[in-house]
C-alpha cells in the first residue's frame, strides 16, 4: 500500500498535467476514449474471465449489461464530441447591455471515481468515459470486492491510455479513506446510501461537487392485465430484471412487486412456471445466474430469510448453497413490512410479493417510503400511468419493462433523494464532469451615459426602461416626453 | 400568571422540525404543484414590489446606506425581471421533453418530466438582502417547491421588511420566513430539506454542505472568491475606467461577490490607468467621496474593522495612491487604490468585500493568466480590459472562474439566458433565468416501452447466437442486425 505522501506525489504530478492544458484538446480525448475502445475489443476474453471470477457472470449478461454498454457509450462520445464540447450561444435582448453571450463548457480539473462491484467494468468505465470526454485527469478506483476486474484494470489502464493523466489505483476502505483527504474537482461514486453520506462529508473540505449513484428499494407495481400474452412478457421481464441481472445485485433491480390480492395466485404460478423455463429445473446448475459476491452479502441475504415469518412467506425457492456463494431464484409472498427484507434494500435474489386491494393504493406505499432510484409499472391503464408519474417521485419512471432504461442514452441516469444526487449517461456524463462557463462579451462602443453616477431621476428613469425592455420608454425620456415614474423618484 | 413582557418563542429544533413537517404535509398534498399556484405567486411578487417600493428602499437606506438607484435598479428591477421572465416561459418550462429513443429499446418512447423537489431552503446574504433572498425563490416558486427563506440577520430591516411582505402577499401555507441569527439558521439546517440554496462565504457554505451530506440534501452554493480584472493597452480609457467604477463602487460600495477585488495590469501602463481611475472617480463622487450619497456604506462596525485592519498593515502601507479616508461613526471608507501591494499582504489573500482596490503590475500583459492560475483558487467572476483577438482568446481557454466578461464588469448577472455560479471555491451549481427552474427542479427520466416487440434474446438460457444478436442491437445498425439474424 502507498504512503500519504506517495499518493500526494502522485496526485500532484497529475495536476501539473493536467495545468499544462493537453487534456483539454479534442484530439487527446479522442485518443483516450479509442484506446479504451481498443481495450475492450481486444481484452474481451480477459474481461469475460475476469467477470466469470468475480461474479460467476455469464458472457451474454456481461455482454449485454457491461461490456456492450461501454461500446455504445464510447461510440455515442466519438461521435458527439466536438458537438459537446462546442460552445453555445446564449439569446441576447435587444438592448444588449453585451455584444455577446455564449456558455462554454470546460474541464473540473483532477476528478475521482469510486465504483461499485456489482458492474465493475461498466460502473467504473462509464464514469470515466464522460470524464475524458470533458477533459478531466482521472484517478478510478475500482471496489476491492471485485478483485479480479480491478486487477485487470489496473493492468490494461496504463497501456491503453495515458497514464499521465488516468490513473487506477486499488485499495478496499482504507485508500477510499485516503484518498479522500485529498482535494479533487470532482468526487463520482456509485454504490451504497451510507458510504454516499460519507463522501458528501469528505467532500465538504474543499467545496468538492459530487455526482452519488445510490440505492433504495425499487419498486415494480404490477396491475392486472387482460391479455395473457402480455402476462407472459410482463413475467419474463420481471424474471430476468430480477433474477437475470447480477442474481438481482443491482441497483435498479426489481426489489419487490406490488401486485392486487385477487391476482396474487395467478401471479404466482405464472412466476413459478416461467422461473423454471428461464433457468432450468435446477437453476444452479445453469450458468445463467450469477453468484452473490462474497460471503458477507450471502450472509447477509441467508439472515433476511431466517426471520421465522419471512421464511413462512416463501412460495418458491430459498435453495442456498454456502460454499458457491448461490442463492436460487426465492419468490415470497406477502413477508411481514417491519421485517428486514421489507426495509432494507434487498440486492439479492429474494422477490417479494406485497398484495394490495386496488392497484392504486400502490401509491401511498410507495410514497411512505424513501424515493427510490427507479421505479417499475406494469400496466397499459393511461391514467394510472399519469398518476404514477405524477404522484410519486423516484430516479426514473419506467413502464412495462425494467432495467433497460440503463441503455437508453438520451434519459438522464440518476436518483433523487437517499437514492442519489446528480445524473449520467450519454451526454450527462459529459455535463457532470463539466464546469458550464458563462463568456459575456461587449465592445467599448456602446456606452450607456446612464449607467453612471450622479445619479438624477432621468438617469433612473432611463434605466428602469432599459431593464424593463421598454425601448419606447427610452426614447420618451430622451425626448424629455416622460419626468417622471410610477413609484420613486429622485428630486 | 406573572411575566414581565412577552418573550418572543425561540426558533429551535423542535420549531424548525415542526415547521418542515407543516410544510412538507402542504406539499404533498399538491398546493404548490398547479401553473395556476406559481403564476399567482410571481404575480403576488411582483404587485409587493410595486406596491411597496418606498418601504423597500427605506430598509436597503437603512441597512446598507444604499443610494436609491441602485436599490431600485439592481435590487427591485432586477427582481422583477425575473418574475416576469418566470410567468413568460413557465408553460414551456414546465412540460416534459421528448428524448430520442434508439433501436435497442425498440419499440418505446422516452421523456424528461421537470417535477419540484419538495420544501426547500433558501438561505440569502447582507449584500443584495433583498434581490439574493427572493431571486431564489422565484426559481423555487416556478418549480413548484414549497420554501422556507431564511433572509440574513445583518440586513435587520430589509429581513423584517421580507417576513411581512411575504406573509402578505405570498402564499403562507407553503412559503415561509425565518428570520435569525446562527441559533436559528443552524435550526434549520438539522432539518431535511430537498434542496438547499445558500449564498455567502465559504466557510458557512461549508457547513451547510456538511449539514446537507446528513440528509444526502443536494445543494446550490453561491461563494465569493478574489475576482480579477486584467487590463491590457490599447484600449479606451475613459469607458474602462468607468467600467472598473461601475463594477467595484457603483455595486455596493465593493460589497457584491462579482465586484472586480484587483486589478493586474503592466507597469508601463499603471500611469494611466490611475489617472484614468482618479478623473472618473471624482466625476461621479465630488471631491468629498465620504459625503456623497451615490455611495453605500460599509455595512457595519466588523467589517468595517475588518477592512481598516487591511489598510493598517504594515506591507501595504505607502501603497495607498487615492483615498483611504475613513469615518467610523458613519461607517464609512472612500474608493481607496492601492499600487504593487505585496502578493502575501492581507489584502491580497482574502476576499476584501469593501471600497480597496489594489493594483498589482506585471512586465507583459500575458502573464497575468500566471497570477490568477497560481492564486489555486478559482474566482466567481474574471474580467479582461482589451482589443487584443488572442489575449481575449487566450484569456477565454486559460481562466477558468464562474463567469468571465470581456471588457465590462459584473454586467453578467443581469442577463439570463447565462447561467450564474461559482466553480472550484467560487461555489457548486447556478441560478438565473431558466437555470433557477432547473435547479430547484428533479428532472425525471420516464421510459414507455410497450408489451409488443419482446426479444426473447434477452433472456437466459443464454447461447451463442444471443450473443451475437445482442451486439448487433446494441450496436444499433440495421445491417448488423439482419446479419446476426441470418447467422
Amino acid at each position: 500500500m502507498e504512503t500519504i505522501s506517495d499518493l500526494e506525489k502522485q496526485l500532484g504530478g497529475m495536476r501539473e498535467f493536467y495545468l499544462k492544458g493537453k487534456t483539454k484538446e479534442a484530439s487527446w480525448r479522442i485518443a483516450q476514449l479509442k484506446g479504451l475502445r481498443n481495450f475492450l475489443r481486444e481484452k474481451e476474453e480477459d474481461i469475460f474471465e475476469a467477470l466469470k471470477k468475480d461474479l460467476r457472470k455469464h458472457p451474454v449478461e456481461a455482454y449485454r449489461d457491461e461490456l456492450g454498454i461501454l461500446i455504445k457509450s464510447l461510440n455515442l462520445a466519438l461521435n458527439d464530441l466536438k458537438k459537446w464540447m462546442s460552445s453555445k450561444t446564449a439569446k441576447l435582448p435587444i438592448i444588449a447591455l453585451l455584444s455577446s453571450a455564449e456558455i462554454i463548457p470546460e474541464p473540473l480539473g483532477l476528478v475521482l471515481i469510486i465504483s461499485s462491484w456489482n458492474f465493475p467494468l461498466g460502473l467504473s468505465l462509464d464514469p470515466l468515459i464522460g470524464a475524458i470526454a470533458a477533459g478531466n485527469a482521472v484517478v478510478l478506483k475500482p471496489s476491492e470486492l471485485a478483485p479480479a476486474c480491478a486487477a485487470l484494470l489496473a493492468a490494461n489502464i496504463p497501456n491503453y491510455l495515458d497514464s499521465k493523466a488516468v490513473k487506477v489505483i486499488q485499495g478496499g476502505p482504507a485508500v477510499g479513506e485516503q484518498l479522500l483527504q485529498q482535494k479533487w474537482d470532482k468526487i463520482f461514486f456509485t454504490g451504497s446510501t451510507r458510504v454516499g453520506r460519507i463522501i458528501m462529508l469528505a467532500a465538504t473540505k474543499h467545496l468538492t461537487p459530487v455526482t452519488l449513484e445510490l440505492g433504495g428499494k425499487c419498486p415494480l407495481v404490477l396491475d392486472s392485465l387482460s391479455w395473457s400474452l402480455d402476462k407472459e412478457v410482463a413475467v419474463n421481464r420481471i424474471l430476468f430484471a430480477k433474477f437475470g441481472c447480477c442474481a438481482g445485485q443491482a441497483c435498479i433491480a426489481i426489489d419487490y412487486l406490488l401486485a392486487e390480492k385477487q391476482f396474487s395466485s395467478t401471479l404466482v404460478n405464472l412466476l413459478k412456471a416461467m422461473v423454471k423455463k428461464m433457468f432450468g429445473e435446477n437453476p444452479k446448475e445453469s450458468c445463467s445466474i450469477s453468484r452473490i459476491v462474497n460471503k458477507d452479502n450471502f450472509l447477509r441475504l441467508k439472515k433476511l430469510l431466517d426471520d421465522p415469518l419471512v421464511k413462512a412467506s416463501i412460495v418458491h425457492g430459498g435453495q442456498m448453497d454456502e460454499d458457491n456463494l448461490f442463492i436460487e431464484p426465492t419468490i415470497l409472498l406477502d413477508p411481514p413490512l417491519e421485517s428486514e427484507l421489507m426495509t432494507e434494500e434487498i440486492f439479492g435474489p429474494l422477490l417479494p410479493i406485497i398484495t394490495l386491494e386496488k392497484i392504486e393504493d400502490s401509491i401511498d406505499f410507495i410514497n411512505s417510503r424513501p424515493k427510490p432510484l427507479a421505479l417499475y409499472a406494469f400496466t397499459k391503464n393511461k391514467t394510472l400511468q399519469r398518476r404514477m408519474i405524477t404522484e410519486t417521485s423516484s430516479g426514473s419512471v419506467i413502464f412495462n419493462d425494467a432495467i433497460i432504461q440503463f441503455a437508453v442514452d438520451t434519459l438522464p441516469f440518476g436518483g433523487i433523494g437517499e437514492s442519489g444526487i446528480g445524473k449520467y449517461h450519454g451526454k450527462f456524463s459529459f455535463d457532470t464532469f463539466s464546469h458550464y462557463k458563462s463568456v459575456a462579451r461587449r465592445s467599448f462602443l456602446t456606452d450607456f451615459w446612464f449607467r453612471f453616477p450622479p445619479w438624477n431621476n432621468s438617469k433612473l428613469l432611463l434605466l428602469d426602461s432599459a431593464y424593463n425592455y421598454d425601448y419606447f420608454g427610452v426614447v420618451l425620456v430622451i425626448l424629455g416626453l416622460k419626468r417622471s415614474r410610477k413609484g420613486f423618484n429622485i428630486n | 400568571m406573572e411575566s414581565e413582557e412577552m418573550k418572543k418563542p425561540v426558533f429551535d429544533q423542535e420549531a424548525g422540525s415542526l415547521l418542515v413537517k407543516e410544510l412538507r404535509a402542504n406539499f404533498a398534498a399538491g398546493k404548490t404543484r398547479s401553473y395556476d399556484w406559481r403564476v399567482a405567486q410571481l404575480k403576488g411578487m411582483i404587485k409587493m414590489m410595486e406596491d411597496h417600493e418606498p418601504e423597500i428602499l427605506t430598509a436597503l437606506r437603512d441597512d446598507l446606506s444604499k443610494p436609491e438607484l441602485e436599490s431600485s435598479i439592481y435590487e427591485i428591477a432586477l427582481l422583477k425581471n425575473s418574475c416576469v421572465l418566470a410567468l413568460k416561459e413557465l408553460k414551456q418550462w414546465m412540460m416534459p421533453e421528448k428524448a430520442k429513443t434508439s433501436l435497442t429499446t425498440f419499440p418505446s418512447s422516452a421523456e424528461t418530466v421537470s417535477e419540484p423537489l419538495g420544501v426547500v431552503l433558501i438561505i440569502s446574504a447582507w449584500n443584495f438582502p433583498f434581490l439574493l433572498s427572493l431571486d431564489p425563490v422565484v426559481g423555487a416558486i416556478a418549480a413548484g417547491n414549497a420554501i422556507v427563506l431564511k433572509p440574513s440577520e445583518i440586513a435587520p430591516a430589509t429581513s423584517s421588511l421580507l417576513v411581512r411582505l411575504v406573509g402578505q402577499y405570498l402564499d403562507s401555507s407553503c412559503i415561509r420566513v425565518v428570520e435569525g441569527a446562527v441559533p436559528e439558521t443552524s435550526a434549520l439546517l438539522d432539518q431535511k430539506w430537498d434542496k438547499i440554496l445558500y449564498t455567502g462565504n465559504g466557510r458557512i457554505g461549508r457547513i451547510v454542505m456538511a449539514a446537507a451530506a446528513k440528509h444526502l440534501t443536494p445543494v446550490v452554493l453561491e461563494l465569493g472568491g478574489k475576482c480579477p480584472v486584467i487590463v491590457d493597452s490599447g484600449i479606451n480609457l475613459r469607458v474602462t475606467a468607468r467600467r472598473i467604477i461601475m463594477g467595484k463602487w457603483g455595486c455596493n460600495n465593493g460589497q457584491a461577490c462579482i465586484s472586480p477585488d484587483y486589478i493586474i495590469t503592466t507597469k508601463d501602463y499603471t500611469p494611466k490607468l490611475v489617472d484614468a481611475l482618479k478623473h472618473e472617480l471624482e466625476q461621479f463622487y465630488g471631491k468629498n467621496p465620504l459625503e456623497s450619497k451615490d455611495l453605500s456604506r460599509i455595512v457595519n462596525s466588523n467589517h468595517f474593522a475588518r477592512l481598516s485592519k487591511l489598510l493598517d498593515d504594515d506591507k501595504v502601507s505607502g501603497k495607498i495612491v487615492h483615498g483611504g479616508a475613513r469615518d467610523k461613526t458613519n461607517l464609512k471608507i472612500a474608493p481607496t487604490i492601492l499600487l504593487d501591494v505585496p502578493r502575501d499582504s492581507l489584502i491580497m489573500n482574502e476576499e476584501i468585500f469593501g471600497p480597496l482596490l489594489p493594483i498589482i503590475t506585471v512586465d507583459k500583459v500575458e502573464d497575468s493568466f500566471n497570477v490568477i492560475n497560481s492564486s489555486g483558487t478559482k474566482p466567481l467572476a474574471a474580467y479582461l480590459f482589451s482589443n487584443n483577438k488572442k489575449l481575449k482568446e487566450q484569456f477565454v481557454v486559460t481562466v477558468s472562474a464562474g463567469g468571465l466578461v470581456v471588457n465590462d464588469t459584473a454586467v453578467h448577472l443581469a442577463v439570463h439566458s447565462l447561467p450564474f455560479g461559482g466553480v472550484g471555491e467560487s461555489g457548486m451549481g447556478a441560478y438565473h433565468g431558466k437555470f433557477s427552474f432547473d435547479t430547484f427542479s428533479h428532472k425525471k427520466a420516464v421510459l414507455y416501452r410497450s408489451f409488443a416487440g419482446d426479444a426473447p434474446l434477452r433472456y437466459p438460457p443464454y447461447t451463442s447466437k444471443k450473443i451475437r444478436l445482442m451486439k448487433a442491437f446494441l450496436g444499433g445498425s440495421i445491417v448488423g442486425i439482419i446479419r446476426a439474424l441470418l447467422g
